[in-house]
């Protein structure tokens, strides 16, 4: 016999003798059998589902080139790289790394030789790490049946910039704008005011070097 | 139900496999979902600021494409394409039955995640200080990080590197305290134009004390005090005050 069944016949009975009057016993075998288990389980396995699989593209990463305005050192070409991570589509963090080769100080073009740096003290070399805000999600307009979506974003970060042979605590303001060419590429235009406080040319001052750069960034 | 976000080792796949293949892609692994609403919202990108210029009806079947943040861009059956909001996809069903696993992180994942990063900034004995560090927590109110500094001050730079411990007291909390304890090893090198400056490193140690607090569920603001001893080869150690503030996002 099946144990199953043998189980369930014998806590019929066991039931019935331990709770009816002798002569009601066979009706109460018959009357206990539905409340028990099932005679057949079944054999239904949920299938698992996955979770859905779906490309999470958060992180944005590239180049851009412009120019710097070093403050006394003139104007110089700079580049570099960024890589952005976007929080929620409000907010994100951004390190950023530029390089430029600085100029001659108007003394130094005046005065003929006086040179005040040695050649490698003129890499001016920045990094940073800021958080961002897209204050103005919207779409750009090229001509009359193209649209691009955009941000207008600003930041502000902390890094240090490396110049005149020290590391200068760097305070970065910058504002920009992002154009999505495609679902993956970004087109920016930023300008960014790199702060830091530097004792070169004799007193302590707060030197602002203005940068504006064009960038191509893809999101991964 | 929750969702685990991409560990360190895959969004480091993903990193290097988007940097292989900056190309567009997630068409190969569309998932599939039937829009339960009276109909689905599609903005030309992905955000609020965008406008809506499409909608699919309910019943229609929509594929998902990629995500970024909590937008997700989805083509319908007839070749339409938009950004859809997380919360409205929530509502649509796969064809196993169930809402696609969309979820964004839930407050419980305030004592469920376990890898964070933190960028913060501020003084490290009159020196400023950018800093970066990555902690990963075995336990909901046990913390291991590694911090990596940069210490910017007028006679001095620096790099200071330490690895510690942190006990987070509540972590369910909107905003918990916690101590912590570590070490690890401060470079100093004194400006150039200072005479007989000499370069040194030195081995340190600290505890500190500190307040997280929940932003969003994601994101965390986190101040911390520091005093540091560091073990100098001169007669005397010396004691150094640490104040940063900044904000840590985990993963």
């Amino acid at each position: 016999m099946d144990p199953g069944l043998r189980l369930l016949l014998l806590s019929g009975l066991a039931l019935a003798a331990l709770s009816a009057p002798p002569v009601a016993q066979a009706q109460d075998v018959v009357g206990a059998a539905p409340a028990t288990p099932q005679v057949v389980e079944p054999r239904v396995k949920r299938r698992e589902v996955e979770p859905a699989a779906i490309d999470s593209e958060n992180f944005e990463a590239g180049a851009f080139l412009g120019v710097v305005g070093i403050e006394d050192f003139g104007s110089s070409f700079s580049y570099g790289a960024r890589i952005a991570y976007h929080f929620t589509e409000d907010v994100f963090a951004e390190a950023t790394i530029g390089t430029a080769e600085a100029g001659r100080t108007s003394y130094e073009e005046l005065s003929g030789s006086a040179e005040l740096l040695t050649d490698s003290e003129r890499r001016f070399t920045h990094y940073d790490l800021a958080v961002g805000w897209n204050v103005l999600p919207g779409e750009v307009f090229l001509g009359g049946s193209r649209a691009m979506p955009s941000a207008v974003y600003v930041t502000l970060g902390a890094g240090s910039t490396r110049f005149a042979g020290d590391d200068h605590f760097t305070v970065v303001l910058g504002a920009g704008l992002r154009l999505l060419a495609n679902d993956w590429l970004a087109v920016h235009v930023d300008a960014r005011n790199i702060a830091f406080e530097s004792d070169l040319l004799g007193d302590n001052k707060l030197t602002h070097n203005l940068q504006f750069t064009f960038g191509l960034t893809a999101f991964f | 139900m929750k969702t685990r976000r991409p560990r360190l080792a895959r969004l480091a796949t993903h990193l290097l496999l988007g940097l292989l293949a900056a190309a567009p892609a997630g068409a190969a692994s569309a998932v599939q979902t039937v829009v339960q609403d009276p109909y689905l919202e599609l903005r030309t990108g992905p955000g609020r600021g965008f406008p809506v210029t499409q909608v699919v009806d309910r019943g229609a079947a929509v594929s998902l494409l990629r995500r970024r943040t909590d937008w997700i861009k989805v083509r319908g059956a007839d070749g339409t394409e938009g950004w859809a909001h997380r919360t409205q996809l929530e509502r649509t069903l796969t064809p196993e039955g169930e809402a696609p696993a969309l979820a964004g992180p839930a407050p419980e994942a305030r004592t469920e995640h376990r890898w964070e990063t933190t960028l913060a900034t501020g003084d490290f004995d009159g020196a400023s200080v950018v800093s970066g560090s990555v902690g990963y927590l075995p336990a909901p109110n046990l913390l291991l990080r590694a911090d990596v500094s940069h210490l910017l001050g007028n006679y001095s730079n620096g790099w200071l590197g330490t690895v510690g411990i942190a006990h987070v007291f509540m972590p369910q909390w909107r905003v918990s305290p916690f101590v912590g304890l570590g070490g690890g090893v401060l470079r100093i090198e004194p400006k150039a134009t200072l005479v007989q400056a000499e370069d040194r490193t030195d081995t340190t140690a600290y505890a500190g004390i500190g307040l997280r607090g929940y932003l969003t569920n994601r994101f965390l603001l986190q101040a911390e005090y520091r005093q540091y001893v560091v073990f100098t080869s001169r007669d005397d150690n010396e004691e150094i005050d640490a104040w940063t503030l900044g904000f840590a996002y985990f993963f």
